[in-house]
């Protein structure tokens, strides 16, 4: 059983209609026993990091995410509230991933950085028969800058992460269920890796 | 690089996509979700639905469709027409849509913006401004009720104007409509996006007056516009997205193939 984690700040609709597409009928659920049971999860994501986190608190998420240990994909959002701290509001998260989300340094481009970019410089299973400079679905004005737990980037104004990930964590900056056919194939490699 | 987005409108009157010229004159072009998956097939970056009867009739967009539309489209979409309250956009954002965008009750309500901008994001906030070039005084500016001939009015904007106070409560992207282009298929008015794009530090999206691949590229290369949205070219197959993208990409514009 795949589990979207009801965060109670996410659009879970286009999430739950795109992995039906490829044949996954994944449940909605805030509740503790189903969310630990799943085989898989994901945390979705949209709004303010403040916002996330009441909601967090409100819901007991934010004691529960560090007992998941079954691969888990954050998309956009629900991939910096894995990390330990957000500039947005200044806000501190669960910190499963030791890393930082920061404004976007656009250089002068119009934010949210908003559309389709490309992805490259990844080497890791969840991007398995992807090409490197293949377009994906971004929506953000806020990233986690390049570091040792980038699996995947991408550029606009500077480079960030595309895609984060250390063992069962993985995350998407982008909109996977919104990235067309190479968005599918992602949801689908996530739906079959092994970690 | 972020590619220039292609992005076809689907005018929604009672379940039907329909298409009038300059704003009257409706005639029914298709279904609206055969016709959403042919567009996202074709190659299209977004898709923006807008019921134009909405806000003249003072209701909200009949919602059953955005669902069946999330559950079919792989790429994101739009809804727009008579989104008064953060309740209405809500419901729209559970079924699936991606975002919202507010015209005729952004004015009337200004404050509606920094609400749905608090609730939802900035992301999630689209500002859509139909101006109109007044050639008596030589401003552009906003007339809002657009959705049938009787209705319009003057919104009391300068365009310019009302751009900047959108981003300040909060819009997370502009659509700017020129109604004096709108469907005569004569060319985006490159003069005032150009000016536009100078007061807008969030997306701007081109709307009106698309009739040749050609108005595709000078308004991406000239105005340096995020996205081009065009109606009847795509309904009445006058242009068709894959060849259009191949040709913006001969013209050095960066776009998703």
């Amino acid at each position: 059983m795949t589990v979207i984690i009801d965060t109670g700040c996410a659009n879970f609709a286009s999430v739950q209609f795109a992995l039906k597409r490829l044949g996954c009928n994944a449940q909605i659920s805030a509740d503790p026993a189903t969310i630990l049971s799943a085989d898989r999860l994901i945390l979705p994501g949209v709004g303010s990091a403040q916002a996330a986190m009441q909601k967090f608190t409100e819901r007991g998420i934010s004691e529960l995410l560090p007992q998941i240990e079954q691969p888990l994909l954050g998309i956009c959002l629900g991939m910096q509230l894995l990390g330990e701290f957000s500039q947005e509001g200044n806000t501190a998260l669960p910190g499963l991933l030791p890393v930082q989300t920061e404004r976007l340094h656009a250089n002068g481009q119009p934010l949210p950085h908003m559309g389709w970019n490309r992805i490259g410089n990844f080497d890791h299973p969840l991007f398995s028969g992807i090409n490197h400079g293949d377009y994906v679905y971004f929506v953000h004005s806020y990233a986690v800058p390049v570091g040792e737990l980038t699996i995947a980037q991408s550029n606009y104004g500077q480079p960030f992460s595309a895609a984060i990930g250390r063992d069962n964590l993985l995350g998407v900056q982008f909109h996977p269920e919104r990235s067309s056919a190479v968005g599918a194939r992602i949801l689908k490699n996530f739906l079959e890796i092994s970690l | 690089m972020l590619a220039k987005r292609i992005i076809p409108c689907l005018d929604v009157r009672g379940g039907k996509v329909v298409k009038g010229v300059q704003f009257k004159n409706h005639e029914i072009v298709g279904d609206i979700v055969p016709l959403a998956a042919r567009y996202a097939e074709e190659g299209a970056d977004e898709l923006v639905f807008y019921d134009i009867t909405a806000s003249v009739d003072a209701r909200t967009v009949d919602k059953s469709w955005v669902s069946r539309v999330a559950e079919q489209l792989d790429i994101p979409f739009c809804v727009a027409g008579g989104i008064k309250t953060v309740d209405d956009a809500a419901q729209i954002l559970a079924d699936g849509a991606d975002k919202i965008s507010i015209n005729s009750p952004a004015l009337a309500d200004p404050n509606l913006i920094n609400r749905l901008n608090d609730r939802f994001g900035r992301q999630c906030v689209v500002v859509g401004i139909d101006s109109w070039f007044d050639a008596d005084s030589g401003h552009y500016r906003v007339k809002q009720y657009t959705g049938c001939e009787s209705s319009i009015q003057e919104a009391g904007w300068h365009t310019e104007d009302w751009v900047e106070e959108v981003q300040h409560r909060g819009a997370g992207e502009i659509v700017l409509n020129v109604m004096n282009q709108d469907g005569v298929r004569g060319g985006y008015d490159i003069s005032q996006l150009a000016m536009i794009r100078k007061r807008c530090s969030v997306p701007l999206i081109a709307s009106g007056g698309a009739g040749t691949m050609e108005h595709f590229a000078e308004v991406f290369k000239q105005a340096e516009v995020d996205g081009a949205l065009a109606a009847s070219v795509f309904h009445k197959q006058i242009i068709a997205i894959p060849k259009l993208k191949q040709y913006l990409q001969q013209q050095q514009v960066e776009i998703r193939l």
